[in-house]
């Protein structure tokens, strides 16, 4: 607790500090940002990403985003089970943000009166204020911008954290979403050598804990502020009743499945904001895995399942050798085929039989 | 592919009070009232020709190839229920303690889901056993002939790459995915998805039926669509709906039981075939002698 005494001579010594010096180095920064080339982005929608370069193709700029939060209904399974969403932009998960190290990311984030609650964000990018969770609290009707410097590159999670026992139940709400910092030279394997992708997709793996009724199916409300004391009691169980990815069990299937072509190398980011999960890509690999996601750490390599921590996003980096339909899954098996949280990829190209074939097809046992 | 067309009485007064006088009997000893007794609307069907795209998995010089078409026939008139069998119908026979009560929690005139085949196993049982009639889950050709112009094969990949088996995984996929077909996971009231040619109610809506027919790997000989040899699995059944699919005799819900891949049955019902002579073949059984 800063006392009134303290606080007056620390005014004493800043006032000082300006005389002496004529400006605070802190006050030099703010100006010079304010001089910085500043570039607006328009968010995609998962598992999209909006375009951007890999290596940065010149210095340190202001990156601008806009999201809107929205509460709405949203389907999260083929039952046709809802959940009082609240959303980034309009998606589970909220859109993916890339910038470069040394970047600002400047965040308008607006609460229409359309909505019920208060919001704002966490950007675990952030230096500070709770990570921006401090200066971004806003009503329904307003909005707010907040910039701040990537100072580290990496994926990372951002999510609502409006306090208290809000700040879970916003997140297992829908209510997080990924930022990705990459270095401005882009990045490099274990040797340091630089590596590129020519596909990225975004995945944001989330729990959801929906209340049942007496006879066991899944409840509906009006609104996300009837169910809230339901959801926490089945929050604190620990036990999701959903694990899905990209908001809806399915979401990543059949016309939406992800797509590549044997040859190329796609990035998998993935983050969970709330709980831990374990990537696998069935019949593919990990080529270099960024098994926290971040890219000051040289990537492990030939992964079979990479870990991603609650409250974290990593990045996996595959070229696909095989065609075929892959399953990409939380490798607890349970949550990736009763929970949901199952995705597919199909890959067009040539099949490689050197690296696999059915020598002999099925037949009855030789006696 | 062509289908004879109904017999006349089959879609007209086809409704049939299933004798339940011999349960009727039994009732009486019980204080419990059962209610009405099964009141089972029957279409019988002409005996017939069709190509019919044959169940299973085939393969040919040792790759997968598309289903062969072969020339089915039913010799006799095919009697089968023109509803899914219903809530309340599958009820009777879990208050008798014979059947498992069903998954879904759903009473009345909408057909009884999350069942099993070895439920749907246990009700014909239990009927036949009630009317000394026999009842049984059709074979996918019976329910491929009732079902007519809604009848749907495997979703197909065609013939195997054999320089690149993923070329068929990737053709099924596409042609699932294309299908555009949302989940639809609640079961409407008896009739809601309309009446085939044949006057046989709810074919391919969203509820899949459970046949007799087993599961098997063929082996087609290199220069025709005859199966040389073939090793079926008895403990999956054939599943008959919007596609025709493969299930665990223990699924009850097909959801948990669609593979990695591929879109699963909304829900899994039955209905039955009322065998003709089945009176002969009830005291046969009664005897002990089948």
């Amino acid at each position: 607790m800063l006392t009134r005494r303290e606080a007056l001579l620390g005014s004493v010594l800043t006032a000082a500090a300006v005389a002496a010096i004529g400006s605070t180095p802190a006050m030099a920064a703010v100006t010079d940002v304010a001089e910085l080339p500043r570039e607006k982005v328009t968010l995609v929608a998962p598992p999209f990403v909006h375009a951007h370069d890999q290596v940065a193709k010149s210095g340190p700029k202001i990156v601008e985003f806009t999201m809107k939060i929205e509460e709405k209904p949203m389907v999260i399974d083929a039952d046709g089970t809802q959940l009082n969403a609240m959303t980034y932009n309009g998606s589970i998960p909220g859109p993916l943000m890339v910038v470069h190290e040394g970047d600002y990311l400047e965040l308008t984030l607006i609460n229409p009166d359309t909505n019920t609650l208060a919001h704002n964000i966490d950007f675990h990018a952030a230096t500070g204020g709770l990570g921006g969770g401090a200066l971004t609290l806003i009503n329904p009707g307003e909005q707010v911008t907040l910039r701040f410097k990537a100072t580290r590159s990496g994926t990372f999670v951002y999510h609502c954290a409006p306090g208290g026992a809000m700040i879970p139940w916003h997140v297992v709400s829908g209510m997080s979403g990924a930022v990705m910092v990459l270095p401005r030279d882009g990045l490099r394997d274990e040797k340091g050598k630089p590596v590129r992708y020519d596909r990225i997709y975004y995945i944001g793996e989330n729990d959801f804990y929906i209340p049942r009724d007496e006879q066991g199916k899944f409840k509906k409300y009006d609104s996300a502020g009837d169910n809230y004391d339901d959801t926490v009691k089945v929050m604190r169980g620990l036990v999701p009743t959903h694990v899905v990815f990209n908001g809806n069990a399915g979401s990543l299937t059949g016309e939406n499945a992800m797509k590549a072509k044997v040859g190329e190398t796609v990035l998998i980011v993935h983050s969970q904001a709330n709980r831990d999960t374990r990537p696998h890509l069935i019949g593919g690999h990990g080529d270099f895995v960024w098994e926290h996601g971040k890219f000051g750490n040289p990537p492990a390599k030939d992964l079979e399942t990479w870990f991603i921590r609650g409250g974290s996003a990593g990045a996996a980096l595959y070229a696909f050798r095989q065609p075929g339909v892959y399953a990409y899954v939380n490798h607890n098996l349970i949550e990736a085929v009763e929970l949901g949280a199952t995705a597919h990829f199909t890959v067009d190209g040539k099949w490689d039989d050197d690296l696999m074939m059915q020598v002999e097809p099925p037949k009855a046992i030789a006696s | 592919m062509s289908f004879d067309p109904v017999f006349s009485f089959g879609t007209v007064a086809a409704a049939a009070l299933i004798g339940l006088g011999f349960s009727h009997a039994i009732d009486g000893m019980y204080p419990q009232p059962r209610g009405p007794a099964v009141l089972t609307e029957m279409v019988t069907l002409a005996p017939g020709s069709f190509d019919h795209p044959q169940p299973g998995e085939f393969l040919r010089d040792n790759h997968p190839a598309a289903a062969p078409v072969a020339k089915e026939t039913i010799e006799t008139p095919l009697e089968i229920m023109r509803f899914q069998v219903t809530a309340s119908d599958y009820d009777r026979c879990v208050l008798d303690g014979t059947c498992k009560p069903a998954d879904a929690n759903l009473a009345g005139y909408v057909p009884v889901t999350g069942v099993s085949f070895l439920d749907a196993q246990a009700y014909a049982n239990w009927l036949s056993a009630r009317t000394g009639e026999t009842w049984r889950l059709p074979t996918d050709v019976e329910w491929a002939y009732a079902a007519g112009e809604r009848f749907h094969a495997d979703i197909e990949g065609g013939d195997g790459d054999s320089a690149d088996p993923a070329r068929r995984w990737l053709t099924q996929y596409r042609t699932e995915a294309a299908l555009g077909r949302k989940p639809d996971p609640e079961p409407r009231s008896l009739g809601a998805f309309g009446a085939n040619s044949k006057g046989v109610a709810d074919i391919a809506g969203n509820v899949w039926e459970w046949t007799a027919t087993c599961y098997a790997h063929a082996t087609m000989s290199s220069d025709s669509t005859l199966i040389a040899s073939s090793i079926s699995n008895c403990g999956v059944h054939v599943v008959e709906g919007f596609h025709r699919t493969y299930m665990s005799n223990f699924i009850r819900d097909g959801k948990s039981g669609g593979c990695a891949v591929g879109t699963p049955p909304d829900n899994l019902g039955f209905r039955l075939v009322h065998e003709r002579g089945g009176f002969l073949q009830a005291a046969l059984r009664r005897l002990g002698l089948t």
